[in-house]
């Protein structure tokens, strides 16, 4: 026992300035390569971690527009049938495992101690290996792929095309692998944000007082956990098979291929809501800001997030429809799939509620709402329509799901996480983005996308199947094609908008201010861009706006060490304070153990001997990750 | 924005023990996931024998013997296992130090016995879907003694080293027991599926 700590210097022994001068120090990145590796901060993690999935999503976004371009004319010879199966896996397979997951957890690793008011997010060192862990199998994805390795099975990769048989050489364990990484990555910020969010928040933040985008990310937490290790286990039955010569899925000794469809559907559907769940939060929170009212209906919104949790894993079988299942069965399924746009509507009623009965101010973040509401209702219906067996029967594998699965992830996910660029970003940087340019790009974005993908229910109906690398010129398909493609340019354009915006802004926006939304939760509540440790003193929460309720001064509480990282821990439901807990010190073993992790995998790809012989460095690893530096957060 | 001092908290303890731990609570979030896998592991079995004309396929059912002795031991290592978390709990160094070495023990002898389980199965993994499933929950489990044997012998090592008489330290201690407790816990329906549908 080591009570010598205590005795340190306290923040109310000292002046204002001395005591941001103490946390900076205490709290502090160092420069430098080293520094860069063996940061912690939640901030700098979740910065770089937002950076390289909108990274991913421009090279998904090439992607998709190398096909609208081979599309666009009927026997084109831009790309060949093979290099097209690669170009539409990668592409799929990018947005929604580098792209779409990440960059919600991202903002969530950003935001949520931010919002809780919180000095770093729990367990700081499992969100720097976090992160290491989904580059690194980004960069295993995208290496394959240059060396025409590239995993071409469909994002879902369903046996038996992907198994031993029909896919000879490594392009389908590349796929299996890079499972792996993303999926530890996005486990480990769950596991942070559960924590988080149970356990350090600010003292009186009672849990109907945690705002709505906690909420959202502390739901699609439990979502991740329960629905990944399904996709784990799915993709190492298939390396398995691949690799040992398991029979899993092997219809020929006992196995089945429909097994992976239950394992892959299990996490898949749930996936959806990984995705659509945070952008929810998000918009919650811009919708009260700039209608400028506490939300309308915040326990339904809190009880619609969950009861969407709850039913997504209902779900699961609504995507195989078509392999035949018991009567039954398909009842049951439709009616829960149905039953999810009851939640969804409670939600879209209450904003809509919030916007009328405030005094909406129609900044480019609230635009972003609106249109997020708007498709998303689209995308909703035609949800509801391929819910019905009959007409799922029609239009599955045709462009119609094409269409309706990017208006529910571009126009439900995509679209409010652009608004939530927009709105956080003067926190983010200190400089808030142009509202001009960022209209010009919104209009450019959301008018392109529907020009694009509305067509695309038309060309379903016409019978254009999906995953097709040409068509013929007598089909009645190219007179749209080409319209869509076209289209796309536009929407491209948007993008393009947005970013130059995003980089102009870095440099030259106007200063934001600590809170240029006069928004009412926490993160506002400290400089923007935020110091090292968040907040000088941690604030003591009364009410569920607090920088409205109080907007002159933030009750904070006192007493804590400057000489250690050092903040408050408190209880599940009323958040009362229970100790002050010192949060662990940058360390580059997270990368190392990182690295050795992704030796394992890779070399497990090849031989099933890596597992034993990669095992030691993980294991060395993570000793040094763990045993005691004698640093003063050890002390207890 | 002006700070205005409204509690002062400099007479909490240092560190969160129970639950106030950060640790015990991302250990139960990590029994959660792992339990999860489980039972996906488990539904995949039964949806496996489910699809089967006959289970087990091609194979006579596992011998009991190994697989009796290694559940034996697990059993048998929960009870100095919780001695093992009282001692941490009242801070007893001396006490902790032994348990430790003996729970490092009572993780190395499951584990001879686990290599005769394998065998045991009487079928391998490239036998066919049966083989390869019983394989997999067999690997699965192993994976997780396995791990809590590295976590146990490296917390062992740090109770004789300064690092040990710690607040901290006891209560990685009781983590590690509550997550060999799951270990123990989520063989008992993986040794009933083993062993016990086979021969239903
Ligand atoms: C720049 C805008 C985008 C365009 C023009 C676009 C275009 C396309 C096209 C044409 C396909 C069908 C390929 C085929 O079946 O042959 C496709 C598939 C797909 N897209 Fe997009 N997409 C865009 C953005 C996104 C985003 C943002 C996401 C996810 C967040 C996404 C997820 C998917 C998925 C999962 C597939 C299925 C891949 C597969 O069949 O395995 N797309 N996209």
């Amino acid at each position: 026992m080591t009570q010598d700590h205590d005795a340190g210097t306290r923040d109310h022994q000292v002046d204002r300035t001395m005591l941001e001068a103490r946390l900076a120090k205490t709290w502090r990145t160092d420069p430098g390569l080293w520094g860069a590796l063996a940061t912690v901060d939640h901030k700098i993690i979740g910065r770089r971690y937002i950076v390289t999935a909108f990274v991913f999503l421009a090279l998904g976004g090439v992607l998709a527009m190398l096909m609208r371009l081979q599309l666009a004319g009927p026997e084109a010879r831009i790309i060949g049938p093979d290099r097209y199966n690669q170009i539409f896996t990668m592409h799929g397979t990018t947005m929604m495992f580098l792209f779409a997951v990440p960059v919600m957890e991202a903002v969530a690793v950003y935001l949520v101690p931010l919002m809780i008011g919180t000095r770093n997010i729990a367990f700081p060192r499992l969100n720097a290996f976090s992160y290491w862990m989904f580059l690194f199998g980004g960069l295993l994805l995208w290496v394959a792929f240059a060396l025409d390795m590239g995993p071409d099975v469909g994002w879902f990769a369903y046996v038996p095309l992907s198994g031993p048989q029909f896919s000879a050489g490594k392009r389908a364990d590349i796929w299996a692998q890079m499972i792996t990484f993303t999926e530890v990555a996005a486990l480990a910020v769950a596991v942070e944000i559960v924590v988080t969010v149970f356990k350090q928040r600010a003292p009186g933040m009672s849990l109907d007082r945690v705002p709505l985008f906690v909420w959202a990310m502390l739901v699609t937490s439990f979502l991740v956990i329960i629905a990944m290790p399904a996709v784990m286990v799915a993709s190492t039955m298939l390396i398995l098979d691949r690799l040992v010569g398991t029979h899993f899925f092997n219809p020929a000794e006992g196995g089945d291929v429909l097994l992976w469809q239950h394992l892959f559907w299990f996490f898949g559907h749930p996936e959806v809501y990984i995705i659509f769940l945070p952008a929810v939060g998000m918009v919650s929170t811009m919708v009260a800001t700039f209608a400028r009212r506490p939300v309308f209906g915040y326990l339904a919104l809190v009880m619609a997030m969950v009861a969407t949790g709850i039913l997504a894993f209902g779900l699961w079988v609504h995507h195989m429809f078509v392999t035949g299942l018991p009567r039954l069965g398909e009842s049951f399924f439709t009616a829960s799939s149905m039953a999810i746009a009851v939640p969804a509507g409670i939600q879209i009623f209450c904003w809509i509620a919030t916007l009328w009965s405030g005094t909406p101010r129609f900044a480019t973040p609230l635009l972003w709402v609106v249109a997020f509401i708007v498709t998303f209702v689209i995308g909703g219906l035609t949800g509801v329509m391929v819910a019905s067996v009959p007409f799922d029967t029609q239009v599955h594998d045709t462009y119609f799901v094409v269409a309706h699965f990017h208006y529910v992830l571009i126009g439900g996910a995509v679209f409010p996480l652009l608004g939530a660029v927009t709105y956080w970003f003067p926190k983010f940087t200190g400089r808030m983005m142009s509202e001009r340019l960022g209209t010009w790009s919104f209009w450019l974005i959301v008018v392109g996308f529907n020009l694009t993908f509305f067509p695309m229910h038309i060309l379903g109906f016409q019978g254009m199947p999906r995953r097709i690398y040409t068509y013929q010129p007598d089909l009645p398909w190219h007179g749209l094609n080409l319209f869509v493609s076209l289209c796309a340019v536009m929407l491209v354009a948007g993008f393009v908008l947005f970013a130059v915006n995003v980089v102009r802004s870095l440099r030259c926006g106007v200063p934001a201010g600590d809170n240029p939304w006069d928004a009412p939760t926490l993160e506002w509540a400290t400089s923007s861009p935020p110091p090292p440790y968040n907040f000088a003193h941690i604030p003591v929460v009364g009410g569920s706006n607090p920088l409205w309720e109080s907007p002159e001064k933030l009750p904070v509480a006192s007493g804590l060490c400057l000489d250690r990282r050092e903040l408050i821990v408190s209880s599940v439901v009323e958040a009362q304070p229970e100790a002050r807990e010192s949060s662990p010190q940058n360390s580059v073993w997270p990368f190392f153990a990182a690295i050795a992790t992704s030796v394992m995998l890779i070399g497990s790809i090849f031989t099933p001997w890596a597992v034993v012989w990669g095992a030691v460095p993980v294991f060395v690893t993570l000793v040094g990750w763990f045993w005691p530096k004698g640093t003063p957060e050890d002390a207890a | 924005m002006r700070d205005e001092i409204a509690a002062d908290l400099s007479t909490l303890p240092l560190h969160g023990s129970g639950t106030a731990s950060v640790t015990w609570w991302g250990t139960l979030a990590f029994i959660l996931i792992e339990g999860t896998g489980f039972a996906v592991g488990i539904g995949a079995y039964f949806y496996l024998a489910t699809v089967a004309p006959a289970w087990p396929m091609a194979a006579p059912p596992p011998d009991l013997l190994p697989g009796l002795i290694f559940t034996g031991l697990l059993l048998v290592s929960v009870v100095p296992n919780m001695m093992v978390a009282r001692w941490a709990e009242a801070r007893d160094l001396r006490k902790v130090r032994a348990g430790m070495v003996v729970m490092t023990l009572l993780g190395i002898a499951p584990l001879v016995a686990r290599v005769f389980e394998f065998r045991a199965m009487n079928v391998w993994w490239d036998t066919n879907a049966y083989g390869s499933i019983v394989w997999m929950l067999l690997g699965l489990h192993t994976t997780h003694v396995l791990t809590d044997l590295a976590d146990t012998v490296v917390l062992a090592a740090l109770m004789f080293t300064r690092h040990g008489d710690d607040l901290r330290r006891y209560g990685d201690v009781q983590d590690n027991a509550l997550y060999w407790n799951f270990v123990v816990v989520t063989w008992l329906p993986v040794y009933v599926c083993l062993y016990g549908v086979p021969r239903l």
